[in-house]
């Protein structure tokens, strides 16, 4: 490790990429867009131009992949390029409930630029692993390191530097919202309260029930309200534990919204079991199960996994049996295996997820093709086949 | 030190607020006005009117055996409430000490319970109307009156730390609170020293709240009791935070 991370008191302004989530991002989207053009036009072109695309960025998606995912493409990960400053870093962080194992030698570092998604089952020790990181919970063992200084109970200086979104964003229900960022303002000591409660509360499209007793309000709003609280002191490390859940689609939306806008120049852990949400806004992605971190990728990377990415759905025209000439696929080398699914539709998996659809193109086109989608794969299918077995 | 006790200030006014901002608080204050103004004129208990006598006794007298009921009323709230909404985790996860939010809940609440016991101060104009009372004794007393209302505080908040029922806390909190008042009745202390020696009567004896109060409300600022009270609601402070710490970390 570099000096400057060890001691990790760097400003804002010497990071040299405070945009590093674009930098991952970017390349990615490219590969997704290009990815849905081809399934749009089923040209062959398009669909090489994603796959190219994908296989750019690997080297630049794919960071500490300890998973156990086994012979994975992401494995082949060399070293992340222009690293923000470790804002968080954590060494073996256990964590017991009586006989049960809730966090079990966890390792992890977060740096500026990162939204991280800690993914996980319930009861998998997401919210455990947080709450000791934000000092809420003392481990058994282990180190918390946020900003460069230790986590500990009278560690008032690094709590200064954390917005907490705790589960189920709790506040004080008989105060009104703008009493309620008072008196977090006052906790926080915040310079310039009033004007940081205006901010806040602009952010996060309160001010319509800023004199509202909070027990009054929607579930929505009281999920704003949390989050302005942990937003009002402008932290460096913004920790969120499940910030849209229960929430409806278009309240989803406004908060993905806005952690995607301050996102740059901090770093965001949320935890989810949304798997679109971790791929809509992070760029970083760890699946804990069982009180261990089982993958650390990014989400593009996760997707890359996910069964049936890249996988060709087919369909013909009335008069073809299709049970006559799949099993010319399972005889190539690239190909994982060709099936035909309940909804009639041939689906010809491609090894490693990666695309082939121009030999798919070629081997179909003496063949009555009626429609041809390539499919992204579902991270929810990765997501049960890293965490199965674990029940809650 | 001050490190130690960060947040203090900031827990202790919203706290203060908070028995404001709700009906409970006022609520509080009518039934203690109340009950302690019966317990005071009533012929039954205080007699007030026909002993026709400058001192407070009969309003000091009977305010233990009322903070027994309604401390842990106000303590249970404390903790219990925090840990069931889960803004406990909200709370301790601010730039605040453990020691400082505590310390933070128990001087709001001690507030809050000094308040409502000078708001009998109309009973003090009566006095004076009667004749010329000790006023030094109208001192002590209320002196006493606060450290009790203090040390009781001290004992519902640990049982407000240990459970996140408020109903549960409130019955350990009176029963503790009972139990103290009881060891310092004559007959409690009688039945101590009949069945294990006068050493364990004064031993009871020496732990008992209520022989403390009684030394002050005579007109007696002793060093002694004051010091009884200040140890006695230090001791459950620190157990109670000590109890907390352990009772988040499950």
């Amino acid at each position: 490790m570099e000096s400057e991370e060890t001691t990790g008191k760097k400003e804002p302004d010497d990071v040299s990429s405070p945009d590093m989530s674009q930098d991952v991002n970017e390349p990615g989207e490219a590969a997704n867009e290009a990815a849905t053009e081809a399934e749009a036009t089923s040209e062959a072109a398009a669909a090489e131009e994603a796959a190219d695309a994908v296989d750019a960025e690997e080297p630049s998606t794919a960071r500490m992949s300890s998973s156990d995912v086994g012979d994975s493409p992401s494995q082949a990960a060399t070293a992340p390029l222009d690293l923000g400053e470790v804002l968080i870093e954590v060494k073996g962080l256990r964590k017991h409930y009586g006989d049960i194992r809730a966090v079990d030698s966890i390792d992890l570092q977060v740096r500026r630029g990162d939204v991280l998604a800690f993914l996980g089952p319930n009861g998998a020790g997401k919210t455990t692993a947080m709450k000791m990181i934000t000092g809420f919970l003392e481990p058994d063992g282990g180190e918390v390191t946020v900003c460069g200084e230790l986590m500990g109970p009278l560690a008032t200086d690094v709590k200064k530097r954390i917005g907490y979104l705790p589960e189920n964003a709790p506040a004080y229900g008989e105060m009104t919202v703008q009493g309620f960022l008072d008196f977090i303002a006052d906790a926080r000591q915040v310079a310039d309260p009033p004007s940081a409660i205006d901010k806040v509360i602009g952010m996060t499209g309160l001010s319509g029930v800023r004199n509202q007793v909070i027990e009054t309000l929607s579930k929505g709003y009281k999920r704003r309200v949390g989050l302005a609280q942990a937003l009002i002191h402008d932290p460096e490390v913004l920790i969120l534990d499940e910030p849209t859940d229960g929430l409806d689609p278009n309240q989803k939306a406004m908060v993905q919204d806005l952690l995607s806008s301050i996102a740059a120049d901090r770093c965001i852990v949320v935890s989810t079991h949304i798997l679109d949400e971790a791929e809509r806004i992070c760029n970083r992605a760890l699946i804990i199960s069982n009180g261990k971190i089982v993958v650390d990728s990014t989400p593009v990377e996760l997707m890359r996994q996910a069964p049936g990415h890249n996988a060709v759905r087919v369909t013909f025209t009335d008069d073809v049996h299709p049970e006559g000439f799949i099993g010319d696929f399972s005889g190539l080398d690239w190909c994982e295996g060709a099936s035909i699914l309940e909804s009639g539709e041939v689906e010809i998996r491609p090894r490693s997820g990666r695309s082939r659809l121009p030999e798919i193109m070629k081997l179909l086109e003496d063949k009555p093709v009626e429609t041809l989608r390539v499919h992204e794969g579902r991270l929810d299918d990765l997501f049960r086949e890293l965490t199965k077995g674990v029940t809650t | 030190m001050s490190e130690r006790l960060a947040g203090l200030r900031a827990i202790y006014r919203r706290e203060f607020r908070s028995y404001f901002s709700s009906p409970l608080g006022y609520i509080f204050v009518v039934i203690f006005l109340i009950a302690s103004g019966y317990l005071m004129v009533s012929r039954d208990f205080g007699r007030l009117l026909e002993l026709r006598e400058a001192n407070l006794d009969p309003l000091f007298t009977y305010v233990p055996w009322l903070f027994v009921v309604l401390v842990p009323a106000v303590a249970m709230r404390l903790w219990a409430e925090e840990r069931k909404s889960g803004t406990v985790e909200l709370l301790l996860t601010l730039p605040v000490t453990l020691e400082g939010t505590y310390l933070g809940k128990f001087f709001a609440g001690w507030s809050f319970l000094s308040l409502s016991v000078l708001l009998t101060w109309p009973a003090v104009f009566q006095v004076a109307r009667l004749g010329s009372p000790d006023w030094g004794a109208i001192v002590a007393g209320y002196v006493a009156c606060l450290l009790t209302a203090g040390a009781f505080l001290a004992v519902g908040m640990l049982f407000s730390a240990l459970s996140k029922n408020q109903v549960v806390a409130f019955i350990l909190g009176v029963t503790a609170c009972v139990l103290f008042l009881l060891v310092g009745l004559p007959q409690t202390q009688e039945a101590v020293g009949g069945w294990f020696g006068g050493y364990a009567e004064r031993l009871i004896e020496s732990v008992s709240l209520l022989d403390h109060f009684e030394i002050m409300t005579r007109g007696l600022l002793e060093l002694r009791a004051i010091l009884f009270f200040v140890v006695f609601t230090t001791v459950w402070l620190i157990a109670g935070m000590v109890l907390l710490n352990q009772t988040k970390n499950q």
